[in-house]
């Protein structure tokens, strides 16, 4: 393999590690606020990286340009969404969970 | 309402865009994957998007309900009469060959017109539909 691919090659591996992380942290962190902020903070960066490493495996074709018109769309609504869900959560009442308040939302323990 | 302002610029920034890959999917729908019932959808998720970031009326006044449901009965219409017209220049209902001299120009034509029709009545019935739900309770 040459440079490239061994370059894209770690883009995705990388991309993929993020996204196992995320998963990780839905699962783990103990509420609602908490596991938002694991799966959108990760979201984004794993979708970035994922299309960084295609578009460098398929050079300057059109298929990378369609590529890089997703991950702008990505770029853009990714963060939108999580933007979203958070002020809805705060809108309807939602209280964050503190070491102090105790009880978790069904946490999977 | 009047405080999502990321929502409100995010969604103005890309409904555009929504509205144009509907057509892409739309017309591109004989050479790729596509067709009417995913780029209606694709087309009527805009105005959902519009109508739940700029509320019920600002939608209304864009894409009223009367103009909809004509919209949505001559999508059905134009499916019908392509058939007709295959059937008056002498081929079976829906025979696309007999739509232009050359068979495989009748195929692009019958095609194109079918999908058209068909992602009219998609793209104006997901509008109706989601309307008539968005604007109970207030209605009566």
């Amino acid at each position: 393999m040459d440079l490239l691919q061994w370059l894209s090659a770690i883009l995705l591996l990388s991309g993929c590690a993020l996204g196992v992380i995320g998963g990780i942290g839905i699962n783990r962190f103990p509420d609602f606020y908490t596991r938002m902020h694991a799966a959108g903070v990760t979201d984004t960066l794993c979708a970035g990286l994922f299309f960084g490493g295609l578009m460098i495996h398929f050079g300057l074709t059109l298929a990378s340009a369609k590529l890089f018109l997703i991950f702008l769309f990505m770029l853009f609504t990714c963060p939108t969404s999580t933007h979203a869900l958070a002020k809805a959560a705060r809108h309807s009442g939602l209280v964050p969970w503190t070491k102090t308040s105790g009880v978790e939302q069904g946490a999977s323990k | 309402m009047s405080d999502h302002l990321i929502l409100r610029i995010v969604g103005k920034f890309l409904i555009p865009y929504i509205l144009l890959f509907g057509l892409y999917v739309q017309f591109h729908g004989d050479f790729g994957p596509g067709g009417g019932f995913q780029a209606g959808v694709i087309f009527a998720s805009a105005f959902v998007i519009h109508t739940l970031l700029f509320g019920l009326e600002s939608a209304e006044r864009i894409a009223p309900q009367w103009v909809l449901k004509i919209v949505a009965a001559s999508g059905v219409l134009i499916y019908a009469l392509v058939g007709v017209a295959a059937m008056l220049m002498g081929g079976n209902y829906l025979d696309y060959d007999f739509l232009a001299a050359d068979p495989i120009a009748g195929q692009h034509i019958g095609i194109i017109l079918v999908e058209f029709g068909v992602g009219l009545t998609v793209a104006s019935v997901m509008m109706l539909l989601f309307f008539t739900f968005a604007g109970r309770g207030e209605a009566s």
